[in-house]
């Protein structure tokens, strides 16, 4: 069954395959983690803020998100930045916005919805007297989030976080509905220029799963060092 | 009944929780299983009707080897009732269908048949009006109650308690004793891991003493109270006599 | 924003000449649901067998589970619909390969399969924790009345575990209605394919992805309305979950 298969293809477009479209997946991965956990903080900080208006407002923000299917958020967000790049610059007409831009800001405000989430939880699990005892030093409420609750929030989070970047880094493939070169569309352009699907899909399919599967074990022992230490 | 001959159980490679525990309960008598924390009288007592698997030594129940591979353990098992610490009732049934599951399942009865038997067993336990409510409805001593009633649903030839009223609240625990007496009077063959000295004192024939995994003492009911042999038997009743 | 918002267009025909843009729309709403719904009843059969598998003591039994799990956890979705799709049929023997590929809807049939085995790792997850959140008597004491392994994942934990992951299963569900559009990568012009094939039709961008906004929120209300309903007749009196 694998007889008229050609694996070298795989050889051939290897250069391609990780340079462009790995690391685009991987850049992609990571600065859309970083923002979305910045996001999100800031999100899950408006919940839990006690203006009702605020948490409303992120409330919504992140119902709406989570409501929606990803791919239709990339499509939104592919039409919907030129606008916003006009209207934040203020230029005569909708601006240009590469394709890697596009997604950056389409995975930073999808995932600012689900790390908020994690956060919140993060956070309500502090026990409070936590905030209590850091307002008793004297620490502002700002400070007391800075440097007392948000880094154990974090930290008891870690896990969390991570097992949701690794759900990232596979939902960053979703990007070839708009035909960019991720790792998936690199395979996938090569698959369809030498015709050799079955060969690149089984080689990107392989690829996904190693690099998922070494990252969960990671996560899964840091958890166990955690529940140790704790 | 119930012949334990050597049994031992280790949890890993090096832990030994039962050491060579060999002990027999006869029909009709009531034998109370008494020791401190840990000592592995819970374990033993779920030997018996192999919830829990042991490495070796050998128990019989009613001529029946409990660890042979061969052995239909659910059709023996459905022959011996079981009354949990915590009662275990199914919170998703009503009480009469707590009743009666394993009679229509295990036992193949006919619903009507099952219903007709649990509401006996309900209205000698005091309990026939909450038939149709949830466990979770009722307090701890009826619940148990309910447990002992669901376990004699089955008419079994012998009964199990693991400490079954350790986790009631203090008014709670005559009532379910209250019915254990009953229980020991008209004749049933009980195995009996409890801390309620007046309960061993009142019906129990024979009280074994575990400690560290070990039948410590194994005697006459008087025989214990009176003067027990070991130690540890002493210093063990001191403390629970003692409150 | 220079841009001309034409909210009638939902009104006028579409290029296909059945019906208007909003009919369009409708058949994907339609399809959507269709290909959700099947998917879910593959994610609950798989789901619960992988997830009974996990919580059964045998090493090789929760081994299983685990690898099933961890295979379809840890690829991309897209890729395993391309699997399914593109891959398969080259792989199997020529004469199985092409009835595949020649399979009238083989878009719906491998997005109903693919997104459900996608999904049945997530609900085995999530019936493996739930079972391990029940106290181990219930599993005893079902053990202890003789009911089979079986009975008792049938009668008794199984009942209970599933109320206990209603929520969760929830957000599963939804997470199923979300996944079908990825299947728009295989050719399944469901709710996200039609609103974009409105806006390569018509220029409305910004209409078309509204209406489907709007739709899969419409969904998600009507689901978790839906879920909340179901949860509370399946409430058990007394009984608080998630304590």
């Amino acid at each position: 069954m694998f007889g008229n298969l050609d694996f070298d293809v795989i050889r051939r477009s290897l250069p391609y395959l990780f340079l462009d479209g790995m690391s685009f997946t991987l850049m992609l991965t990571g600065l859309s983690a970083l923002g979305g956990l910045i996001f999100g903080t800031l999100i899950a900080l408006m919940r839990l803020s006690g203006y009702k208006l605020l948490g409303r407002i992120a409330g919504l923000y992140v119902d709406f998100m989570r409501s929606l299917p990803l791919v239709l958020v990339i499509f939104w967000f592919y039409f919907l930045v030129p606008y916003i790049g006009q209207w934040l610059t203020g230029a005569s007409r909708p601006i240009r916005v590469g394709a890697f831009t596009s997604s950056l800001v389409t995975f930073i405000m999808f995932e600012a919805a689900y790390f908020s989430e994690i956060m919140r939880a993060g956070i309500q699990s502090i026990s409070r007297g936590q905030p209590a005892a850091a307002s008793a030093l004297g620490l502002t409420y700002a400070q007391s989030m800075r440097y007392i609750v948000l880094p154990q929030a974090f930290r008891n989070m870690l896990p969390v976080l991570l097992t949701q970047t690794i759900v990232l880094f596979q939902d960053t493939s979703l990007v070839y509905v708009l035909s960019i070169p991720d790792f998936l569309g690199a395979a996938s352009k090569v698959a369809q220029r030498d015709g050799r699907l079955v060969e690149m899909y089984l080689f990107a399919a392989a690829v996904y799963f190693a690099i998922s599967c070494v990252a969960s074990y990671g996560v899964r022992r840091l958890q166990a060092r955690i529940a140790i230490v704790r | 009944m119930i012949e334990i001959s050597h049994v031992n159980k280790w949890y890993g490679p090096s832990f030994q929780v039962l050491k060579d525990c060999t002990t027999s309960v006869a029909k009709g008598e009531v034998v109370v299983v008494c020791g401190p924390s840990g000592s592995g009288k819970s374990t033993l007592i779920k030997c018996v009707n192999a919830l829990e698997p042991f490495q070796e030594g050998q128990i019989i129940l009613d001529g029946i080897k409990v660890n042979d591979p061969k052995t239909d353990l659910p059709k023996l098992r459905a022959r011996v009732g079981m009354v949990f610490q915590h009662f275990e009732l199914f919170p998703h049934l009503r009480i009469i269908e707590n009743l009666c599951l394993a009679q229509e399942k295990v036992l193949g009865r006919s619903h009507d048949e099952a219903v007709a038997k649990g509401d006996k067993l309900l209205e000698r336990v005091g309990l026939k009006a909450h038939a149709n409510k949830y466990p979770a409805e009722l307090s701890g001593g009826q619940q148990q109650r309910v447990a002992i009633a669901r376990a004699l649903a089955m008419d079994p030839i012998a009964m199990l308690f693991d400490e079954p009223t350790s986790a009631l609240d203090p008014e709670m625990i005559s009532e379910v004793l209250d019915v254990m007496v009953d229980l020991a009077h008209e004749g049933m063959t009980m195995m009996v891991v409890t801390h309620e000295m007046g309960f061993a004192s009142k019906v129990a024939h024979r009280v074994i003493f575990m400690d560290k995994g070990e039948i410590v003492e194994d005697a006459q009911k008087k025989d214990f109270f009176g003067s027990p042999r070991s130690d540890r038997a002493q210093k063990f009743l001191s403390k629970i006599l003692s409150h | 924003m220079n841009y001309n918002w034409n909210w009638h267009i939902f009104f006028e025909p579409n290029p296909t000449g059945a019906g208007t843009y909003l009919d369009m729309l409708v058949s994907g709403l339609l399809l959507t649901i269709k290909t959700a719904l099947l998917a879910w009843i593959i994610a609950l059969i798989f789901g619960t067998i992988v997830g009974i598998l996990r919580s059964l003591p045998s090493k090789a039994a929760s081994w299983i589970g685990f690898c099933y799990v961890e295979f379809f956890r840890n690829m991309p979705l897209l890729v395993q619909l391309f699997l399914w799709f593109f891959v398969l049929p080259e792989l199997l023997p020529s004469g199985a390969g092409l009835w595949l590929k020649q399979l009238p809807n083989a878009p719906f049939w491998t997005a109903a399969i693919g997104v459900g085995l996608f999904m049945s790792a997530r609900v085995a997850v999530q019936l493996a924790a739930g079972i391990a959140s029940l106290p181990r008597g219930q599993k005893n004491a079902a053990t202890a009345l003789g009911l089979t392994t079986a009975q008792g994942y049938r009668y008794i934990l199984l009942p209970m575990a599933f109320r206990i992951i209603m929520p969760p299963l929830t957000s599963e569900f939804l997470n199923t209605v979300k996944n079908t559009s990825v299947a728009i990568t295989i050719g399944l012009i469901e709710l996200t394919g039609q609103a974009r094939a409105m806006q390569e039709f018509s220029f409305q961008v910004f209409e078309a992805f509204t209406a489907a906004t709007v739709m899969y929120l419409a969904i998600n209300i009507v689901v978790v309305t839906g879920m909340r309903f179901l949860e509370r007749s399946l409430a058990i009196p007394g009984y608080i979950t998630g304590k």
